[in-house]
């Protein structure tokens, strides 16, 4: 459903229209200690709604959030489930931690589901307050299944504890549209909007395979809806495909001691710490509070990092017009844009009077969230578009036909350069002329997406299928599109060139889900400041970030407060990195809240479970061996002549000090072929490593003796692992 | 508006302020709960820290809870406060208090007690 403005929505109208298919009340819960421990099970197939008990085993074992997410997913579908198959579920979960008011970063929702683009489970964590607000209503995650007939909105109200699902075919699916429709529609009065929290999808999501989840929080100064986004693997695919066109949640009374924690006094005193060093670092540090993500245009372009015209490069000399000094003129910022209380942080910013220039919202100024790193990078430089209004523009519209920027960013840029080389030509892109930089081309590639039609919607299925189509249908060399497509597992890459860390390679490789940097993101401590040169060292930080980083997936914990700011002392400590002196405020905050004593040693412990159990989920699903983790070359080297020359110098460099080969009267090919051989084999040797450190088989397998170390050697998770061991 | 000023040089220490803070705000005796605070530097020399009303709290406030009443002093809606204390973090006088009895942060209001109860005019009621 399409609608032009939220100015002509009319709420009684849309109301008559609804159809109401289930009404049922549950019993308040109190949280203790961080906990509900119970959680909310809707199915959109027969309308049942039941309270679920979480097992003292499950909460030990798996902890919560991501770790939620990924035990009732297992225990819901087979191997051969696939993204639309009804049994798929949608689980929205919190953590122990998640929903305090005094930490900055800890508003997070993790969500996991079978992905379209991987057949994997996928996670993906975002903001706002649906999260928090889910929690406070009683339950730690909210675990949706079935498919329904026709479109529905699920209204969870906290404040008197009752669950509706409705046929809701009236509202705009479009969520700029849609979140504040629902906003309005379930809050009492224009303070109340903020105790009502909107996730939804959009047109695009309906037939692309990188649907995006939004999930909105109002902003009563902007008196807007706010949008913060589960990007990664296609979630708002599953959504729409499920027909919920929104989950609203409402809760008022927000305070902060609803967690009901051991210790309030300890986790003020910590929430106010960090507060005072972001007052007094912020502006010496990362300037989050003014640029938010957009000063890492700058960064990353200072050093070659940065993609541009899919991944051939790494910086651009108009880059800076898409950076922070841009965006600190355009951005409207204000002083709370946190994306859940406390968070002074406030990297969430917006742009207020964006005059729409194509699609359905043309001439209209709308206000629009962001926009990011990853969206400037993967929507701008890596597609040659450098103009901060027009990236701005498909930002907007990314997010409310719901579209993840990343995905659409990394696949455009493939098939940009696909068209540049005579890959594919007009007769493929249905006259499209899809040079790099041409941002309208773009934009119409993004429209046949939301409209469902054209070539849009065929390059909407990632870049995965993309390969297969070009090879199968037109012709196209298999090995160079293998070489220069930017996804691994079904998963388009993030926006980072990791062409010289070898580290940053293997966690892109690694990574459960797909080439995403959440994981961990190593290239500055192994590239710009070489503090890992061994394997050893590299398979070290392989092991230690990926578990630091599901920390705050298992908590509800955002990752910027950790590390994108930090005590001015920071780079006196043994291991500035891992900024220590915030390690241990997360330990502290744990114990805090739970009452639980910790270590680090715990916090590994607890990650490596869930880390662990998704590793063997990947295996049920058919990708967790070896094999998966394979990298296009494009992000361990340069693939074409024009890479080479780029950064000859380089390459040169690199061939004589660790190939111990004269590059002196080798042709371009032949040096290329010899850095590849080079750093292909460093890549396997690494595999070796990092697999060893986990406790796999070389084959990327999880031994018995690690799972039952682990505590997760249920007899259905042995029994997947027995059959590759 | 009027705020509490300060003339550090002329205070004794004895705290006298920060007993009628305490008895004004929380009809308490614990001058930990005080919003003015007076620290002793050395040689006779103190330290008076209270609120000079600058209302950057409000602009961090994300519940849209602080505001300034008809006077101008800048208040605290404690219905609306979620707790968060970015405002105690974010005070450039650091004059914004926490204390794990109180629910919620707490501040200055202008009152004049302190004033009143000060000796030695180290502080008092000024007009900006």
């Amino acid at each position: 459903m399409e609608c032009k403005n939220s100015k002509d929505i009319n709420l009684e109208e849309l109301k008559r229209q609804r159809v109401r298919l289930h009404e049922s009340s549950f019993e308040p819960k109190e949280i203790y200690r961080g906990y509900a421990d119970r959680s909310l099970y809707i199915n959109v197939t027969t309308n049942e709604v039941k309270v679920k008990k979480i097992s003292n085993d499950m909460k030990e074992k798996f902890t919560g959030g991501r770790g939620y997410g990924m035990k009732y997913l297992w225990d819901a579908v087979n191997p051969d489930t696939r993204w639309d198959s009804p049994e798929n579920e949608i689980i929205i979960a919190q953590g122990p931690i998640g929903g305090i008011t005094q930490y900055p970063g800890a508003g997070k929702s993790y969500v996991v589901t079978i992905s379209p683009l991987t057949d994997l489970p996928v996670d993906s964590n975002v903001g706002g307050f649906f999260g928090p607000l889910c929690k406070f209503s009683g339950f730690d995650a909210l675990e949706i299944q079935g498919k329904a007939e026709n479109d529905v909105v699920i209204f969870i109200d906290g404040d008197n504890n009752k669950v509706i699902i409705e046929e809701a075919p009236g509202e705009c699916t479009n969520s700029h549209i849609l979140a504040k429709t629902l906003t309005e529609m379930y809050a009492d009065s224009e303070e109340d909007k903020m105790n009502v929290s909107v996730v939804s999808a959009g047109l695009g999501a309906e037939h692309t395979r990188f649907g995006i989840l939004n999930f909105s929080h109002y902003d009563l100064r902007r008196k807007e809806c706010k949008l913060k986004q589960a990007g990664r693997g296609g979630i708002g695919t599953v959504f729409r495909n499920k027909k919920i066109k929104a989950i609203v949640v409402k809760r008022s009374g927000i305070k902060g001691d609803l967690n009901n924690p051991h210790d309030l006094d300890t986790i003020i005193k910590l929430g106010i710490k960090l507060h005072r060093e972001i007052y007094e670092n912020d502006t010496k540090q990362c300037w989050m509070r003014v640029h938010g993500t957009t000063q890492l245009v700058d960064a990353m372009n200072a050093h070659d990092l940065l993609p541009v015209n899919n991944f051939q490069y790494g910086e651009h000399p108009d880059a800076p017009k898409i950076g922070k000094n841009s965006f600190e003129k355009i951005f409207d910022r204000s002083n709370v844009d946190g994306c859940w209380y406390g968070c002074t942080l406030q990297c969430a910013h917006g742009i207020t009077g964006l005059e729409i220039k194509t699609g359905p919202y043309k001439g209209q100024k709308i206000f629009t969230d962001g926009s990011e790193y990853e969206t400037l990078a993967g929507c701008g430089s890596n597609c040659g578009i450098f103009d901060p209004y027009q990236v701005s523009e498909t930002n907007f519209y990314c997010d409310t036909y719901g579209l993840d920027t990343i995905s659409f960013g990394t696949t455009v840029g493939f098939v940009m350069e696909c068209y540049n080389r005579g890959i594919i030509g007009k007769e493929v892109t249905q006259g499209l002329d899809l040079n790099f930089g041409n941002w309208e081309a773009q934009m119409e590639l993004m429209h046949q997406m939301a409209r469902g039609e054209g070539f849009g919607v065929v390059v909407g299925q990632g870049i995965h299928r993309l390969k297969k189509l070009f090879v199968e249908e037109y012709g196209a060399d298999k090995e160079f599109l293998h070489d220069i497509g930017m996804e691994v597992k079904g998963l388009e890459f993030s926006e980072y060139i990791s062409k010289e860390s070898l580290a940053q390679q293997a966690g892109y490789g690694t990574a459960n889900k797909g080439p995403q940097h959440d994981e961990n993101w190593l290239i500055f401590m192994d590239m710009v400041r070489n503090q890992i040169p061994t394997f050893e060292d590299k398979a070290e930080a392989l092991f230690y970030y990926p578990l630091f980083r599901t920390w705050f997936s298992i908590m509800g914990l955002c990752k910027l407060p950790w590390n994108d700011i930090m005590p001015a002392d920071n780079h006196l400590t043994d291991e500035p990195a891992k900024v220590p002196e915030h390690v241990e405020n997360y330990i502290a905050l744990y114990t805090a809240v739970t009452g639980n004593d910790f270590s680090e040693e715990e916090m590994l412990l607890q990650s490596e479970k869930v880390y662990n159990l998704q590793k063997v989920f990947c295996l049920k699903m058919g990708k967790g061996l070896r094999e998966y983790d394979y990298i296009p070359y494009r992000a361990m080297g340069p693939v074409t002549v024009e890479e080479y020359e780029s950064r000859s110098e380089r390459y040169d460099k690199h061939l004589k000090d660790f190939v111990k080969i004269d590059p002196d009267g080798m042709t371009v090919e032949e040096k290329i072929k010899e850095l590849r051989k080079y750093r292909e084999s460093q890549y396997q040797t690494l595999l070796d490593a990092v697999y060893k450190r986990r406790g796999w088989t070389k084959n990327a397998i999880p031994t018995i003796e690690r799972l039952k170390y682990l505590g997760i050697d249920y007899p259905d998770v042995v029994d997947v692992v027995k059959k590759f061991l | 508006m009027k705020i509490v000023a300060t003339k550090p040089e002329l205070c004794i220490g004895c705290k006298a302020c920060e007993e009628a803070c305490v008895k004004v705000l929380f009809k308490d005796t614990d001058t930990e709960k005080s919003a003015i605070v007076i620290t002793e530097l050395g040689n006779d020399k103190f330290d008076i820290n209270v609120c000079n009303q600058c209302g950057e709290c409000i602009e961090i406030c994300p519940a849209q809870a602080i505001y300034r009443n008809k006077n101008g002093v800048v208040m605290i809606d404690k219905d609306k406060c979620v707790h968060c204390y970015a405002c105690a973090g974010f005070c450039p006088t650091l004059s914004m208090r926490y204390h794990k009895e109180v629910t919620g942060p707490f501040k200055c209001i202008a009152c004049g007690a302190c004033t009143r109860a000060c000796t030695t005019g180290a502080i008092y009621m000024k007009e900006v």
